[in-house]
């Protein structure tokens, strides 16, 4: 476990620890329930942009991908397709999605920041102009129900929902990827030093359309796992600024923003960290009209103490070394 | 009676960068209407001083005194009013603006806010005048060629009262007509009492024209030499630290094979310049030439990372053209880039994560990395090239040039080339691994690779080479053998002047 996780850790376990000591209600199984459901859900979509940030890039899509995949997937039940084939569909087109940002930032040279601002605007007038920007429900009765949004009663009242063991197997599967494949090790090269990659044979295009498809099918994921959660989707609203917090958590998580850096958990402990804020200032009964604040307080926070041990950490090595060569 | 204090004095500068010691106990005097030049090979400190005296870097330790008092120069501006001028080897001139106003640019005067242009242009003339520029005041810089733009920032340097004029290699892309120009200038402005600090490669322009040398090697004074002593030998014997023929030991080799043979090459940067040549197994090929030459595009083209405009490529008699480096790579070429940093290493990954970097889809098991053979690889490099790292986990960043070359070097020995692409291949790094990669060079060759080297150092190319080809402007204007070799006859090639060799 690198520094930083660690950090973040024990931010989490303050934070943690506060609230249940300032709240006797924080610590019983209904509110762990949620609270462990909800910061998997924003873990997911965490790790999927921690990968184009890995690469030095960013996505911005990411919620209004979330609200395009929902709204379809409440046309198509409305509409009485097969849930099990429109759910692969829904992630086959969020794969073209990010297959189009990639391509787009790769072979034309646009900017990612441009590429999924336009995706963000895009995305989300397609799906209020499908939906008639009506808000849908659909009664969580469908075959597929259980395997979306369903519970694993732990003991009490305590359970693990079903977002919560899709992220245990994204989150190894993207740990694996990026710690012990060749292409994880790609990536984090050409996000240190894209030309350095290059000149060393990597093929970064490839990777890093690559990249932004892992980033848009996770979106895609946590898309499906949102609509079936709420049983409701709101085409104009559902998703809405999640790109802000997954993006949050990845950089809370130790993924820094010029590319090349990143730990899987890191950014779910992160994304951990930002709802239990929105929980505790809820609870402990802080104005909820704050909460945006103190979320980027601390986020605001912990970044800049990150770069302040950094700072020290290179400082004494350069010392070290200049007393290693008098 | 005490003598007049020298106009500068630097004492005992020391200066550290992570990672490398720049300068330690570095001493400097200048006298009024003096030119001193300063030499070193590439990485020696010669930048770096000149950078403190002007403000842009702060020495670590040591003292700077002007007229005998202690001065602290902490920036540009400050430099500027003491009175000295940085005249950076890339000029740095605003092409969008006339030269009147690039003179004074940061320095306008004004009445309350106004800039007032009479005065600008008119003593802007009387600068111009001073170093024999004839042009309007209100010509475009981005009309100007390179020597005229290199009168203008010198013209720039008068207008702030520079007694000190620093040059960091003032002639680097002048040609030979134009350097004699700035040259006279150079003597004009010592006349006019003006002291000028000259920072060269160019070792026949430094005999030319200095009142004296300080030679800078590893960062430490190395010596001195005045009038006389100045010469093309002794300079050498200072910069490298023994006797040249100790250094370079190149001997006659067998050659193989034809490795690569390229025919009527061209390289997006000069696509009317065809290019032909080829190089055997076993020799040690040497590319000269001006900055740029071509030098460069030309590896990166055969390397792949720039790909053709037309041409051929054969390595081992079968045609190749390498659309990405992944291509050459796969076909036995590397190239050890002149950017060591941007574009041989990833500095913030460590020296096994470096080594590794292109053999692991080699050596790959269903894409996963086989950990322990990384290690291993790591371990036998930093052994074979002596790579000095605590361990093979250390970040690359915090290493010496001289060993982060060796890491770039490790790299793509790992993948047994059969042609071996080597750009600027010493440039930054200290004399000790200078002589390492010089073995390591003459080992490969003599196992069988075929080495193509680019250098700007003279020394370099006459020390190593079997066979030199010269360049300019994109084309190859020669090809010297060893026995042909010298200086004189490089530089005539170099700067375009075919019939001279």
């Amino acid at each position: 476990m690198n520094k930083n996780t660690i950090g973040i850790l024990s931010l989490f376990v303050l934070i943690f620890g506060f609230t249940w000591y300032s709240n006797e209600n924080f610590a019983n199984g209904y509110n762990m329930t949620n609270l462990v459901k909800w910061s998997s859900l924003y873990a997911i979509m965490g790790i999927g942009v921690a990968f184009v940030i890995i690469t030095g890039g960013i996505d911005l899509s990411i919620g209004s991908v979330i609200g395009l995949v929902a709204s379809l997937l409440a046309l198509a039940i409305e509409n009485e397709w097969d849930p099990t084939l429109t759910v692969i569909l829904l992630l086959g087109l969020s794969i073209v999605i990010g297959l189009m940002h990639g391509l787009l930032i790769t072979k034309v040279k646009l900017q990612p920041f441009v590429v999924t601002l336009c995706g963000l605007l895009f995305y989300r007038g397609i799906s209020r102009w499908l939906t008639d920007n009506q808000t849908m429900q659909f009664p969580g009765t469908e075959s597929l129900d259980s395997f979306f949004s369903g519970k694993l009663l732990i003991f009490g009242k305590f359970a693990l929902a079903s977002p919560f063991f899709f992220l245990v197997a994204i989150a190894l599967i993207a740990a694996f990827f990026l710690n012990r494949t060749i292409w994880g090790r790609y990536l984090l090269a050409l996000g240190n030093n894209e030309d350095g990659a290059r000149y060393s044979g990597i093929q970064t295009d490839r990777l890093k359309i690559a990249a932004y498809v892992i980033c848009s099918f996770l979106a895609g994921v946590s898309g499906l796992l949102f609509a079936y959660e709420l049983d409701s989707v709101q085409p104009a609203q559902t998703g809405e600024f999640y790109e802000l917090y997954a993006i949050a958590a990845a950089v809370l998580g130790g993924c820094s923003l010029r590319g090349g850096q990143g730990a899987i958990f890191g950014v779910i402990i992160a994304a951990a960290v930002i709802r239990l804020l929105r929980n505790s200032i809820n609870l402990i009964g802080i104005s909820t009209h704050l909460e945006f604040s103190i979320i980027g307080l601390v986020i605001l926070g912990g970044v800049t103490a990150d770069e302040m041990i950094k700072r020290i950490v290179a400082k004494r090595r350069s010392k070290q070394i200049s007393a290693s060569k008098s | 009676m005490p003598e007049d204090p020298p106009l500068l004095q630097a004492s005992a500068i020391g200066k550290q960068f992570p990672g490398v010691r720049a300068l330690h106990n570095v001493n400097l005097t200048l006298s009024q209407g003096e030119i001193l030049s300063l030499v070193g090979e590439n990485g020696a400190g010669k930048s770096t001083m000149m950078k403190i005296l002007a403000g842009i870097h702060a020495p670590d330790e040591g003292a700077i005194e002007l007229d005998g008092n202690l001065v602290r120069i902490t920036n540009v501006r400050e430099a500027q009013k003491y009175g000295i001028a940085l005249i950076h080897q890339e000029l740095n001139l605003s092409d969008n603006l006339d030269i009147a106003a690039n003179i004074f640019l940061g320095n306008e005067p004004h009445k309350s806010g106004v800039i007032d242009r009479k005065r600008i242009h008119r003593e802007s003339a009387q600068f111009l005048k001073r170093v024999g520029l004839e042009f309007p005041t209100d010509t475009l810089v981005a009309d100007l060629t390179i020597g005229h733009q290199q009168l203008v920032e010198i013209s720039k340097a008068l207008s702030v009262d520079a007694r000190i004029i620093i040059m960091d290699e003032p002639t680097s892309s002048l040609s030979q007509k134009e350097s004699e120009k700035l040259f006279e200038v150079i003597r004009d402005l010592k006349s006019q009492g003006i002291s000028i600090i000259y920072i060269s490669h160019r070792l026949g322009e430094v005999i030319n024209l200095s009142d004296r040398v300080v030679v800078l090697r590893d960062g430490e004074n190395a010596g001195e030499l005045v009038g006389g002593e100045i010469t093309h030998d002794a300079m050498v014997k200072l910069m490298v630290g023994r006797d040249l023929s100790q250094f370079y030991n190149r001997t006659a080799t067998t050659l193989g094979e034809k490795i690569l043979e390229v025919k009527g090459l061209r390289t997006p940067p000069y696509p009317n310049n065809e290019i032909s040549f080829s190089v055997r197994s076993g020799e040690i090929l040497g590319i000269a030439g001006l900055v740029g030459a071509g030098r460069t595009e030309l590896l990166q083209t055969i390397f792949g990372v720039t790909p053709a405009v037309g041409g051929m490529i054969k390595l081992k008699g079968k045609e190749l053209m390498p659309k990405n480096s992944l291509d050459a790579i796969d076909s036995g070429i590397v190239l050890a880039p002149e950017d060591r940093k941007r574009h041989g290493l990833v500095l913030e990954m460590s020296v096994r994560e470096n080594t590794s970097l292109a053999r692991l889809r080699r050596d790959q098991k269903v894409g996963m990395i086989d950990f322990n053979n990384e290690a291993q690889l790591a371990d036998k490099m930093i052994e074979e090239l002596k790579i000095k790292t605590p361990h093979s986990d250390q970040v690359v960043q915090y290493l010496s040039g001289g060993n982060q070359q060796k890491v770039v070097l490790g790299k793509w020995l790992s993948m047994n080339p059969s042609l071996l692409l080597l750009d600027e291949p010493t440039r930054g790094i200290d004399i000790g691994s200078k002589q390492e990669i010089y073995k390591l060079m003459e080992e490969l060759a003599a196992s069988g690779v075929a080495v193509i080297f680019v250098s700007s150092e003279m020394e370099e190319v006459l020390g190593m080479a079997d066979r030199v080809l010269v360049m300019h402007e994109g084309a190859i204007t020669g090809e010297l053998s060893r026995e042909q070799l010298n200086e004189e006859a490089i530089m005539q090639l170099a700067t375009g002047n075919k019939a001279a060799a």
